[in-house]
């Protein structure tokens, strides 16, 4: 059993999700989903602990040897964005119990079951594949269920939204498969440790350019790197709280690290960093992410929209880290993947209550929402700490790394970049602040009355998680600097 | 045992537990809490009491030597005095941010780590606004936000130095720093910004006074001496700071003397004192450095006393303006005496603590045959006793009558004051504990002949020039009139002349900023404002063209 758990960390919640359609009933298909939800997150931590004591683990399925049969494999990098993916996909279970009756009507609630599963399913298989076709396969597995996750949103808009994206991430996808083609027309395999190595002697010829560029472009629509972003804000503001808590937490993330993959692990750190420009416009388009972004969400009159803005500038944080492409940085990058996953994790299953118990999160209905649901305002407070980065937050450990791998880098105006635009954090998180304690409630303030228990619970594990990973950061901060290292390892 | 408490966190604590109890048992604890914290720090040994790994550094949260138990020492019996001052304040959140502000700064001089230093600084931030912000006014709520905004940025820059320190040396260890690289450049400037030195001296004035008759008592004691203490283990000798503290001490009289607002004049008088601290520490010998120590610990004790008989003031009499007050000391004898013990200490009079305190740097200077540093620090003294020695006390107290019969405060603001005073006067006696606590062996003796002589003179000169000049002094309320009258006419010109100068300067750059700042502001708004074109939803069909474009940028860049 525990030899094939890489392959059932993807295979039993993908079996899950047409098991549920077949039940039907929404108790049942809420047992099934969290029972999948907590297998794979559990089978996470298992391999990440074995990865930690004997190295990567290469798992072949149908027995096939690579380069012929598809590998899956579980190294550094893999294990930790796992461990996130999956932590995030168990701990919105629980949450989804009260939330997702609350906001769609009960002949949906099965779909959503499934299609949560086959999403979990589809960024599991794009983390651990090592296959650069079956990352679309699973791409498109992911993407299709998310499609439909966030149209299921009780806002009109969300039609809109998920049409949007619909039409961008299809874009996306194609780009990337069109990249992987060029690569296999070259080089006439599709594993990536394969093509890692008959790679860099085609380094400099055009289809291989070519292929970095359409990479590059599809993932970044994925991730929504500036200015790619403009599909995610709708998205995240109409789709479901637990749709948004779990794609904040996860799937930009994961494109984030297909992204590292095929830089550092198929490209080449030498190829990449040192003889194309990528890094530079890496960094100038993460410069004015950071930037406007932030300034965008400053001027938010809904908090959901104001979070999903946050998102994009925070993005901006973890790319930075890519271009500066040092020890520190790459850290950095990996880091904030995690320690933001957990952080706006929080902030939107919170949001979530709010929405509950208000019917939406605008700024006038957070007015006095301190004394209406003072655990939800204190979550939310703390979980902006973290967002904006102070010390004793997991928010603050990232930004750290990607200060110190700037300096280290010589880039002493990207390290005052990132410390002073902590500062428009500060005043975005303050304007809940000002509004959930600071301003009287009004006839339009969310009425009296805590979130039901379970979400509460389950946002504050997240919270907990924030503050957590702020203070022990043994197992991330060492986690994320053997990823750094591995990617590196083609630098001197 | 006293190595496992660590005062700062018993402080931050016992504040926090303040905000849940009433009555009695919050009495009991805002008193004990501060004792406590003093007796630890009496009691606890030189050396590292806590330390541990933190992102792989070293850090030691908890670190005692000479210099930090000396203002940790100072701020456990400015929160005292402070918590037995305002035991009546009726605001339910401004006790609990004093202590956590107070708990903070002595946290920050307990912090053998620049990490630990900045996340005590940032807390003391957060205190200190909300001590502001509970004043409950809209000036306070407008102010609170300035002062947090500077603070911010000075936090920003610190935290900027540190990481650059780091990656610099790998260490956050808290030593000696000399300026030769950005990174403690920066950290310099966010200490400064906490010093209120320029060009950010204004924060200080414009926020301290808004606060709550007791809020202010609190404030004046702890952001700018944590400062002081900072520069002391930071920045010894480092002599731009010498330039930097006579500024400060101009800036501060020109200002204070120009002021109606009798707790804004005492505002500006702690730039002025905080000025000489760093001048001080600018000149650097271990003379200097031990004056500097000395000063600010002699000096929260006598600016507090002061704020206290201002609060009481306002508190009985509900006015700010010296224009409007006058003739208390018939009904509020006692506050009147704290409050001329307080103006004696300040100005430095023999048998109070400023004498024993200032006259050490005023010494170094001279032994460092600092000619200019040491005429601008005596003209200087004079112009303290001005403006917080002579105008305070005779504006608020004596002068007209202005018919105001107020009582004096109760028990418990008259004991704290009375404390203070005691403490004031006993430094001024008994100073030898006080030398002994000092970093430095001091050698120092504040009595002799020639030093209570020139002091005596330079008050008895400038005490008549205040009165021969009072009329005009109400009218005109200029500058160089009272100055004229020092006996070191020309170099007071001068330095006067140059620093209203540069005042007003500052004050036309910062209209400019403010001005520039608001158009910024606009600027953005429009761009990311709700409708702006970055804050738009776009048509799919945009959306999608900009894929193409990075699309077509990307091959561009990469074939050439």
């Amino acid at each position: 059993m525990l030899e094939h758990l890489p392959a059932l960390q993807v295979v039993v919640p993908l079996a899950a999700a047409p098991l549920i359609v077949l039940l039907r009933r929404p108790r049942v298909a809420w047992l099934l989903a969290s029972a999948a939800a907590l297998f794979a997150f559990v089978a996470a931590l298992v391999l990440a602990a074995e990865v930690a004591s004997t190295g990567a683990i290469s798992y072949h399925l149908g027995s096939w040897p690579p380069p012929w049969g598809i590998e899956y494999r579980v190294d550094a990098l893999s294990a930790f964005v796992l461990v996130l993916v999956a932590g995030v996909g168990a701990v919105v279970m629980p949450y989804a119990w009260r939330s997702i009756p609350a906001e769609l009507p009960r002949d949906q609630h099965y779909l959503f079951y499934a299609l949560q599963c086959l999403c979990l399913a589809g960024l599991l298989g794009m983390t651990i594949t090592g296959d650069a076709f079956n990352v679309f396969v699973f791409m498109e597995v992911a993407s299709l269920s998310m499609y439909v996750l966030i149209a299921l949103g009780r806002d009109r808009r969300a039609l809109l939204a998920a049409y949007q994206y619909l039409i961008l991430g299809t874009i996306g996808a194609t780009f990337y498969v069109i990249g992987v083609g060029l690569l296999y027309l070259l080089t006439g395999t599709l594993n990536i440790a394969d093509l890692a190595q008959r790679l860099p002697e085609l380094a400099g010829s055009r289809p291989a350019l070519a292929a970095l560029a359409f990479i590059t472009v599809g993932v970044s629509l994925k991730l929504a790197l500036f200015p790619l972003h403009l599909w995610l804000p709708n998205a995240y503001a109409y789709a479901p709280s637990v749709v948004t808590a779990f794609l904040a937490a996860t799937a930009t993330k994961v494109s984030v690290y297909v992204l590292l993959r095929f830089y550092f692990g198929v490209f080449g750190a030498r190829q990449v960093v040192e003889s194309l420009p990528v890094t530079g416009i890496l960094i100038g388009l993460s410069v004015v992410a950071i930037v406007t972004a932030s300034l965008v969400a400053l001027w938010q009159a809904d908090f959901k929209r104001l979070l999903a803005y946050s998102s994009v500038a925070q993005i901006g944080y973890i790319t930075l880290g890519i271009g500066i492409a040092n020890e520190s940085g790459l850290t950095a990058t990996v880091l904030h993947l995690f320690n933001h996953g957990v952080t706006k994790g929080a902030l939107f299953l919170l949001v979530g209550g709010i929405a509950l118990r208000a019917g939406g999160a605008g700024f006038e209905q957070l007015r006095g929402l301190g004394r209406a649901m003072p655990l939800t305002s204190l979550g939310i407070t703390l979980a902006g700490l973290s967002l904006i980065g102070v010390p004793g937050t997991a928010g603050f450990i990232s930004k750290w790394y990607l200060v110190l791998g700037a300096l280290q880098a010589g880039q002493w105006w990207l390290a005052a970049l990132v410390v002073a635009t902590s500062l428009i954090a500060v005043a975005y998180v303050w304007r809940f602040v000002e509004a959930a304690y600071l301003s009287a409630p009004d006839e339009r303030s969310a009425p009296a009355g805590e979130a039901p228990r379970v979400m509460l619970i389950a946002s504050w594990l997240a919270v907990g998680a924030c503050f957590w990973f702020g203070i022990d950061t043994a197992y991330t901060v060492e986690g994320a600097r053997r990823a750094a290292l591995f990617m590196l390892g083609g630098l001197p | 045992m006293a190595s496992v408490l660590h005062p700062g966190l018993i402080l931050v604590f016992a504040g926090v537990a303040l905000g849940l109890l009433h009555g009695r048992a919050r009495a009991a604890l805002a008193l004990a809490a501060p004792l406590a914290a003093i007796g630890i720090l009496l009691w606890v040994g030189e050396g590292v009491h806590w330390s541990g790994r933190y992102l792989g550094i070293e850090v030691t949260p908890y670190a005692v030597d000479a210099l930090s138990r000396l203002f940790a020492l100072i701020f456990a019996i400015m929160a005292f005095g402070g918590a037995l001052y305002a035991l009546g304040q009726p605001s339910r959140l401004e006790l609990p941010a004093a202590f956590v502000y107070a708990g903070s700064a002595i946290g920050a001089a307990l912090a053998g780590d620049l990490l630990t230093l900045f996340v005590c600084w940032e807390l003391m931030a957060l205190g200190s606004t909300l001590v502001i912000w509970s004043a409950g006014t809209a000036p306070a709520w407008a102010a609170s936000r300035r002062y947090l905004a500077v603070h911010l940025l000075g936090g920003v820059l610190l935290l900027a130095g540190i990481a650059g320190h780091v990656s610099e040396t790998g260490s956050v260890a808290f030593v000696r720093m000399a300026l030769d690289s950005p990174a403690h450049w920066l950290i310099l400037a966010g200490f400064l910004v906490n010093a209120g030195a320029p060009p950010l001296s204004a924060w200080l004035p414009d926020a301290y006074p808004e606060a709550s008759w007791s809020g202010t008592v609190f404030l004046s004691a702890f952001t700018t001496k944590t400062a002081v203490y900072v520069l002391l283990r930071g920045f010894p000798g480092t002599e731009i700071l010498v330039w930097v503290g006579l500024f400060m001490v101009f800036y501060g009289i020109v200002y204070a003397l120009l002021e109606n607002d009798m707790r804004r004049i005492l505002a500006y008088s702690i730039v002025n004192q905080v000025g000489f601290m760093i001048a001080g520490i600018g000149i650097g010998t271990e003379l200097a450095l031990n004056g500097a120590a000395a000063h600010a610990f002699t000096h929260i004790l006598y600016k507090a006393l002061l704020l206290m008989s201002a609060g009481a003031v306002l508190l009985q009499a509900g006015r700010r303006k010296c224009s409007e007050l006058g003739g208390l000391f018939r009904t509020m004898p006692f506050t009147t005496a704290c409050g001329t013990i307080g103006a004696l200490a300040i100005s430095c009079f023999p048998l109070t603590s400023g004498f024993v305190s200032k006259s050490m740097i005023s010494q170094a200077a001279a032994n460092e045959h600092l000619l200019w540093v040491w005429l601008a620090l005596a003209a200087a003294s004079a112009g303290v006793f001005l403006h917080a020695g002579i105008k305070f006390p005779w504006f608020v107290f004596f002068q007209k009558d202005s018919g105001l019969r107020p009582p004096e405060p109760p028990l418990n603001m008259r004991l704290a004051m009375g404390l203070f005073a005691a403490l004031c006067i006993g430094l001024g006696v008994f100073y030898q504990p006080l030398y002994a606590l000092l970093p430095f062996k001091a050698e120092y003796v504040p009595y002799t002949g020639a030093h209570v002589v020139v002091q005596l003179e330079l008050l008895l000169f400038s005490g008549l020039a205040f009165f021969v000049m009072l009329p005009m002094l109400r009218r005109t309320l200029t500058i160089t009139l009272d100055l004229d009258w020092f006996y070191r006419v020309f170099a007071n010109r001068l330095v006067a002349g140059s620093t209203v100068l540069l005042g007003l300067a500052s004050g036309t750059v910062q209209s400019w900023i403010q001005a520039a700042g608001a158009a910024i502001r606009a600027g953005a708004q429009r761009h990311h404002g709700l409708d702006g074109v970055l804050a738009r939803t776009w048509s799919t069909g945009g959306m999608v063209l900009w894929v193409a474009l990075l699309l077509a940028g990307y091959l561009l860049v990469y074939y050439l």
